[in-house]
């Protein structure tokens, strides 16, 4: 009992990272119908930035705002200079664009920064705690984790939901004609959606990295199962990305606790590939209309 | 009108659409029925083989490593190939043929191993298996689109090296297998004259340019010109008693078949298959390659490989001597494919060859207007 509890906590701090993650590829999927594979890359990127600063003597508390800024901008440029241009093509066009940021992004980080890994500070102990006898292996490092993450997201679903600006960007994500013949600055919006989804990404990266060890790729394996965790919720949903992210890294905890840890990615391959057998659309995906 | 000006209104008709990738192989695959070029298309393979084959006799004892390129070459163009076709012909995008190539590779590794069959049969076997993966997960994909089939590929690419170190005894685990590649027979060596490790590679180019033959007679039949429409019109190809469904599996399974030779020949030319050489970033380069040399396009696959084969070791010489030290050389070659790559989707997404073909049309097509202009005027 006390193992299953301790891997459930494991599955659930990795699942928040996931949906964390999974909620800005949704973010910039609704407003824009595209995939941002770089998000990874771009929160890597962040992250190094703040593991210079605070190897140069910063707080912690002073260079994790300052990445988090950072990331905003970061996030914003790409929009701007260069996802405005593919937007109205081809889905796959727009694909191959983030991928190739991707690609050049950890490129560029293994070259100004350094190729090998290097450990980032925890802001929180790694040890767990005892209620009675039983040992619970959530660090107070996961327990910062889980509740930087959830009031992130609740301040980001709080923006889209009762203030003046979220309801432009969901206008403006809604239907942009109309959006823009109401006076909306739609351009302006898409690109406050990318950056704002920058922003939440580089937290995220900072929050992974906390107590671990980073190298360039390190986000690639976090931004791929984010993926397939917003892919499993069905990518347009807010509420599915958190969930396919926690059922996602709840499944991984227990297949690498019970069966086998070489067996976590083929676990989350036939997971996605069974939800989308029986709903090609993920699991809170709206209907579809036909088209004919 | 002959068919060359209908290729060439196809492509007028392109240029309005800046960015449209889906005009980008229509275009360059005509857009009528087109006469049989099997012939043509054998006899150009036959003597580019030859070709490799001087090439290497010309190269194999001075320069040994651009032999070695050359097989690199071999194995890359397989599998783009195969995506280019999957991608630029059937619309459907793909990040897992790394994975596919690692089914592939596997295979050819643990039935070379046995040392049971012959070389052909092993390469035959290893398609078969490449093809079966790739039936399974065609079938999948078959009902996704865009997002939704990337990330099913994309799990695909990072979960199938997982189960390589996963049976251990069969797969050798990280550490991969040791392959023994093929000899060269007693009677092609009474013909070329012995080639050491040449062998290889003009063997891998026999089983890549096969695979080209294959793919261009097939993108001109009946199946190709049936994956066009269900990429460019899903609705107009159903109601033509086209099975959307079927038509994308049988793409799927084609190139993940090609994938699967990339995977063997990969495993005798680098003599070791181990899960670290079928990383994402394989998938990724893949792409790379069919986009920069023009989606769908099977002159552009061969552009694609070469780009592949020989960019990165010509960028990394160039940091080196630049005074870069050895990890930052070795992430020049990533960060120029990607910047590339962001680079020619937002200016020519039609890649090299695509590019290429509408300006030579287009230029064609302005002659004959102003040919036939000087005619009507002279009458």
């Amino acid at each position: 009992m006390q193992q299953f509890l301790n891997v459930s906590f494991t599955g659930f701090t990795l699942g928040a990272i996931y949906a964390a993650f999974a909620l800005c590829l949704v973010l910039i999927f609704r407003a824009t119908r595209i995939i941002n594979f770089a998000q990874g890359a771009q929160a890597a990127f962040t992250t190094y930035l703040a593991f210079e600063m605070i190897d140069r003597g910063l707080s912690y508390w002073l260079a994790v705002p300052l990445a988090i800024v950072a990331g905003f901008v970061l996030g914003g440029l790409i929009e701007r200079v260069i996802i405005r241009r593919v937007e109205k093509g081809p889905e796959i066009n727009a694909v191959i664009v983030t991928l190739g940021l991707f690609v050049a992004i950890e490129a560029l980080i293994g070259i100004l920064f350094s190729q090998n890994q290097q450990g980032f500070p925890a802001p929180f102990g790694l040890q767990g705690f005892t209620i009675g006898d039983t040992v619970i292996a959530l660090t107070g490092n996961d327990r910062f984790r889980i509740v930087a993450v959830a009031v992130a997201a609740i301040m980001l679903l709080a923006l889209f939901r009762f203030t003046h600006v979220g309801l432009r960007m969901r206008a403006a994500a809604f239907g942009q004609e109309v959006a823009q013949l109401l006076g909306i600055r739609v351009g302006r919006m898409l690109t406050l959606g990318w950056a704002l989804a920058g922003a939440f990404g580089a937290l995220a990266g900072i929050l992974i990295a906390g107590g671990g060890f980073i190298s360039p790729s390190y986000m690639q394996g976090v931004v791929i199962f984010a993926f397939v965790a917003a892919v499993l919720g069905g990518l347009d949903s807010f509420t599915g990305a958190v969930v396919g992210g926690l059922v996602l890294g709840l499944t991984q905890s227990y297949v690498q606790s019970y069966i086998d840890v070489n067996l976590v990615n083929i676990a989350a391959l036939a997971l996605l590939l069974g939800v989308l057998v029986i709903r090609p659309g993920g699991l809170f995906s709206a209907s579809v209309a036909r088209k004919v | 009108m002959s068919l060359d000006s209908h290729d060439a209104t196809a492509d007028g008709s392109g240029e309005l659409l800046p960015g449209g990738s889906r005009r980008v192989a229509g275009a360059s695959s005509g857009g009528g029925l087109r006469q049989s070029n099997g012939l043509k298309h054998l006899l150009l393979v036959v003597l580019a083989w030859i070709g490799i084959i001087l090439l290497v006799k010309l190269l194999e004892t001075d320069y040994p490593f651009r032999v070695t390129q050359l097989a690199t070459m071999a194995y890359y163009l397989p599998a783009i190939a195969g995506l280019t076709v999957l991608t630029g012909i059937n619309g459907q995008i793909s990040l897992g043929h790394g994975a596919l190539m690692a089914v592939g590779a596997y295979t050819t590794s643990v039935l070379l191993d046995r040392q049971e069959l012959p070389f052909i049969v092993v390469v035959l076997l290893s398609v078969l298996t490449a093809s079966l993966v790739g039936l399974l997960v065609g079938i999948a994909a078959a009902r996704l689109h865009g997002p939704y089939l990337a990330g099913a590929t994309l799990a695909l690419a990072v979960g199938v090296p997982g189960i390589a170190i996963y049976y251990r005894e069969l797969f050798g685990g990280d550490q991969g297998l040791r392959v023994s590649p093929p000899s060269s027979p007693a009677w092609f060596e009474s013909l070329t004259g012995d080639l050491g490790r040449g062998y290889i590679t003009v063997l891998g180019w026999a089983l890549a340019l096969s695979v080209l033959f294959f793919l261009s007679n097939l993108v001109n039949s009946r199946y190709g010109r049936q994956w066009r429409a269900v990429r460019d019109d899903e609705v107009a190809a159903s109601l033509l008693g086209i099975n959307l469904g079927r038509s994308r599996v049988l793409a799927f399974v084609v190139s993940a078949g090609c994938a699967g030779v990339g995977g063997t020949l990969l495993a005798v030319v680098t003599r070791l298959t181990a899960p670290l050489s079928f990383t994402i970033v394989l998938s990724l380069f893949l792409l790379t390659a069919i986009v920069l040399g023009g989606l769908g396009s099977l002159l552009g696959a061969v552009l694609g490989a070469a780009l592949l084969t020989f960019l990165p070791t010509f960028l990394s010489n160039q940091a080196l001597s630049a005074g870069l030290d050895n990890s930052q050389a070795a992430n020049l070659a990533p960060l120029v494919f990607g910047l590339v790559l962001v680079a020619v989707m937002l200016v020519a997404p039609r890649g090299l060859v695509g590019t290429t073909r509408t300006a030579y049309y287009t230029r064609k097509a302005h002659k004959r207007q102003a040919a036939q202009a000087k005619h009507a005027g002279r009458a």
